[in-house]
């Protein structure tokens, strides 16, 4: 195919209106760059900061130090905190994940009396504020003289995690196709089999994707865990503790590296996702 | 006989936590909400009186943040809605091969603690940031002007905190929008605004509905932001509730607001839904 | 130039239309003329830039070089908005929230139209769907979805109304009866009608005059009847339809026409039909053209001798035969089962002949499969 694209006879469009009309196709590409600039302003802030020489307020910047990289336990009561906020997160996705699950598969999987009722349950306790979700769970405990601290933060945890978990492991259900079942049914394998071959594998990564979710919510939480701590203190109540004075760097520093940690577990399983799509 | 038990034995321990530790503590909350403290003092120690007016009194002392509660948390979420809609808009429909990529950067700052975050934009607007005295210099603002501790710092930083909360049930929807309708639209004389105004939006609103809802609910019950961004004046009903627990220790009051709290936000959301449902949805 | 745009009509003229996407070039340099009131169709397989010239013509991609005119008027860079071109999309592309009614009176109310309920209705009438005004898209077949898809443009009395595969997600039965409707409202109405598709029996149906695309650019274009007794290349000859192109040499002349020699026997061709540009030709002959006889019946027109039945296959209106040639090439036969005469079994010693007016001649450095590895029926979309 020869081009004759400099050939006089053929009629050009006009390189103004050929400009304004490629920035009236991008406009919203351009938006985009500055909408994700204005969501990562605060991560690179703290990424930043965690790489500053600050001492004991973290306010202003006074250089540049990898100490804070190289001893991130450094400040008093960081670690502890950090320790508390991943053991209770771990309970909290492990219970959540487990009940969810269940619930998730009553409600996509079965049809049964009292199913609306089923899904009204799990949307209030999404429509209820944390500060209700909190505020109650402590009167309850204290109504039963249970002193707040460790087991309660989980079981509070537990409960607003509950419905995401019920949330993205049904829309997992629901986009799976029936005829999957049925066709490992007719090739003889029995509802446990077909479970456990089938839809289990096939639901899979619904419930990793929950999973990860509960844990981001757990150890993200800040106001239920502030009512039901008590003296223990989770990550997000140190740094809410410390904000007034300027937060330690090293505070910096474990939070960029979950956002790292994070990251990377998230595009690890895109790729993963996408290589088993391709082989498939 | 196994088939119908099956789905209730699933339900069953899931459903009996969230009684016990949900709907338990919602009765105890209306039941504490009508007491009164015992012999009229600071004792700590409170009895059941059935004193409804609690929620009158409650109500009548914080109506100011009852309502600064619900003014910021609709604010912040049409602001969130103004600034996730394009966003999404872009994600799902000029996306491309970036699509997934822009999805991942969208929840990112998730990966951040979101305590860090709203403590680095009260830094970042902070006397010794960097913006207020850009912005002195230039003269947009001036000199004992400050960015924290008012309530534009307060809002800014719940729709910062709620934005991806808005944005990714509006790119679900938004995604599931058949391109084709976009270009028939225009193809039957319809400008850009028409198309958004006539065709988009209605077929996005059920990430509209659900995005504000992800976003109002959580907001009208915060009092971090307030805490860390805010002032004294600038005070929300989340940071009432929360003094009056763990601080003052007022029970019955704490429990009178936060059950009037959310008995208004399911009202207002069951009456959303209600009419988003009849009128819009498909 | 956009109040002008809107009431434009007259011919649709596409002037050298190129359009490239990095190192891939759609479609190249394109020149067209649809004259007003034509029902026009652009055929060709997936892949061919049928649906990028279209989209171009919609306004919905914009040419990397070249014009677009719709009677003296400019539309090249024009929004589609402002275009007086309508299309019916593949997959149709209804709006989902509105009612079948909105649907219809959308490009209207855009226009601030007066009567848009005389209209609406007298649309639904004329695609004979007046009951499902108040229904939702979702609740309507496939084949009602199209009708309502057509009246939504046609309602807006376009100049041009462009057609994307309109046919293509109906069953084949639904098809034929909708050929023959988008027809018969082709006429009643007396729109230009631009009509894309990979379906040759479609276009031949219904188009005045069709353009086959190949590859970005036109190979030929003319009336159904003229593309199929005439094409001028082996893509052509092969995607319209059947053919059988045997290898030959121009041996001589005989008035109006060339005998040719294919391996030692001689027919004649006309030379009007011939497209060869020396010597070497490929003869083309339709497969109904084709007769098949028993050895020592008598016969007259081009005659080919030597033929051996390898198979036969029975269906019901005719019968198709492959015969293999002495050269080994297998030729295509079909034989309309009117004459009463028990069809020829396998193994038969036969003879082919035909009227040498029907016969086609090829430039013989072509590619004799050009066009007939695409199987038009597994092509959906580009």
């Amino acid at each position: 195919m020869n081009h004759k694209v400099k050939d006089a006879t053929i009629p050009h469009i006009p390189t103004g209106a050929r400009i304004s009309r490629w920035i009236g196709r991008n406009l919203i590409r351009i938006y985009a760059v500055f909408a994700f600039t204005y969501l990562f302003i605060p991560v690179a802030y703290t990424f930043a900061f965690s790489f500053n020489d600050s001492g004991k307020s973290n306010l202003i910047w006074k250089g540049f130090t990898l100490d804070n990289w190289q001893n991130p336990c450094g400040a008093p009561e960081v670690c502890t905190a950090l320790v508390n906020s991943v053991k209770i997160g771990f309970l909290a996705t492990l219970f959540s994940t487990i009940l969810g699950t269940m619930i998730a598969f009553a409600i996509g999987r079965y049809s049964f009396k009292g199913r609306s009722t089923s899904n009204l349950m799990i949307f209030l306790p999404m429509a209820t504020p944390e500060i209700v979700l909190g505020a109650s769970l402590l009167s309850l405990f204290l109504v039963f003289q249970i002193n707040p601290g460790f087991w309660p933060t989980v079981m509070a945890h537990v409960v607003f995690c509950i419905s995401f978990v019920v949330v993205t492991v049904k829309a997992r259900i629901a986009s799976l196709d029936p005829r999957l079942e049925q066709a490992a049914m007719d090739l003889y394998a029995n509802e446990r089999e077909t479970f456990r071959r089938v839809t289990l594998p096939l639901v899979a990564p619904g419930i990793a994707a929950a999973a990860l979710l509960a844990f981001s919510l757990s150890f993200d939480d800040y106001i239920i865990t502030n009512f039901n701590s008590g003296t223990l203190k989770t990550f997000p109540e140190f740094v809410y503790a410390s904000a007034a004075r300027g937060i330690p760097a090293q505070a910096n520093v474990i939070g960029s590296a979950m956002f790292f940690l994070a990251l990377a577990i998230v595009i690890t399983g895109q790729i993963v996702g996408r290589k088993r799509k391709v082989s498939a | 006989m196994r088939k119908i038990r099956t789905p209730y034995l699933l339900l069953l321990p899931g459903f009996a936590f969230l009684f016990t530790f949900f709907i338990l503590p919602i009765m105890n909350l209306a039941q504490t909400s009508t007491q009164t403290p015992v012999g009229g003092g600071d004792t700590g120690e409170f009895e059941q009186t059935l004193r409804f007016s609690n929620y009158l009194d409650a109500f009548l002392e914080n109506r100011e943040q009852f309502g600064r509660s619900f003014v910021y948390a609709t604010i912040a979420t049409l602001l969130a809605l103004a600034i996730a809609y394009p966003l999404a808009y872009a994600i799902a429909l000029k996306g491309g091969k970036l699509k997934n990529f822009m999805l991942i950067l969208v929840i990112a700052p998730f990966f951040t603690s979101f305590l860090l975050r709203t403590v680095a934009w009260k830094q970042i607007l902070g006397e010794e940031g960097f913006v207020v005295p850009t912005l002195r210099t230039i003269g947009i603002i001036s000199e004992n002007t400050t960015l924290t501790s008012t309530s534009f710092a307060v809002v800014m930083g719940m729709t910062y905190n709620f934005l991806p909360f808005m944005t990714l049930p509006l790119y679900a929807s938004i995604d599931r929008i058949d391109p084709r309708t976009l270009e028939a639209s225009g193809d039957l004389y319809a400008n850009g605004f028409t198309t958004f105004r006539r065709v988009t939006l209605p077929l996005s609103m059920p990430g509209v509905v659900a995005g504000t809802l992800l976003t109002f609910i959580p907001a009208a019950g915060d009092y971090v932001n307030a805490e860390i961004l805010g002032s004294p004046n600038t005070k929300m009903i989340g940071n009432v509730i929360e003094s009056r627990y763990l601080t003052i220790v007022d029970y019955p009051t704490a429990a009178a607001l936060s059950f009037t709290l959310m008995v208004v936000i399911l009202i207002l959301v069951t009456l959303y839904i209600r009419k988003a449902g009849t009128e819009e949805l498909v | 130039m956009t109040k002008e745009s809107i009431t434009a009509k007259g011919d649709l003229r596409l002037t050298r239309l190129t359009k490239s996407y990095g190192d891939f070039t759609a479609v190249d340099d394109l020149s067209l003329v649809i004259p007003e009131g034509s029902f026009f169709a652009l055929l060709g397989p997936s892949g061919c830039g049928k649906t990028t010239t279209l989209r171009m013509i919609a306004g919905l991609e914009e040419p990397t070089v070249g014009s677009i005119h719709l009677g003296a008027t400019d539309i090249t860079t024009t929004k589609p908005c402002q275009r007086p071109i309508n299309t019916v999309f593949q997959n149709y592309a209804l709006f989902p929230h509105l009612t079948i009614y909105e649907n219809i009176a959308f490009g209207l109310r855009r226009r601030g139209i007066k009567d848009v309920e005389a209209a609406v209705d007298k649309v639904l009438a004329l695609v004979e769907l007046p009951h499902l005004a108040q229904r939702k898209p979702t609740q309507l077949s496939g084949g009602q979805q199209q009708r309502i898809a057509l009246a939504r443009a046609i309602v807006n009395r376009p100049a041009l109304l462009l057609l994307d595969e309109p046919l293509g997600a109906l069953d084949l039965k639904l098809r034929r009866q909708m050929q023959i409707e988008l027809k018969w409202i082709q006429k009643e109405v007396g729109l230009t009608f631009v009509h894309v598709t990979h379906d040759q029996e479609e276009a031949m149906t219904m188009a005045d005059t069709i353009a086959v695309m190949n590859e970005g650019q036109i190979e030929q274009m003319g009336s159904p009847a003229d593309l199929y007794d005439n094409p001028k290349t082996a893509f052509v000859a092969n995607f319209l339809g059947q053919s059988n192109l045997i290898k030959g040499t121009i041996s001589g002349n005989d008035g109006d026409s060339h005998i040719v020699d294919v391996f030692g026997q001689k027919i004649s061709l006309p030379k009007n039909r011939s497209h060869a540009i020396d010597n070497s030709i490929y003869a083309g002959i339709r497969p109904e053209k084709f007769r098949i006889s028993r050895l020592g019946t008598p016969t007259s027109g081009n005659i080919l001798t030597g033929g051996h039945i390898e198979d036969v296959s029975y269906i019901g209106v005719s019968t198709q035969y492959q015969v293999e040639m002495p050269w080994g090439q297998e030729l295509m036969v079909f034989e309309q089962n009117d004459d009463g005469v028990a069809p020829f079994s396998k193994d038969e010693e036969v003879n082919i002949s035909w009227e040498p007016i029907f016969t086609f001649g090829l430039r013989g450095d072509e590619d004799a499969t050009a066009g007939s590895e695409v199987n038009p029926e597994e092509l959906d979309e580009e």
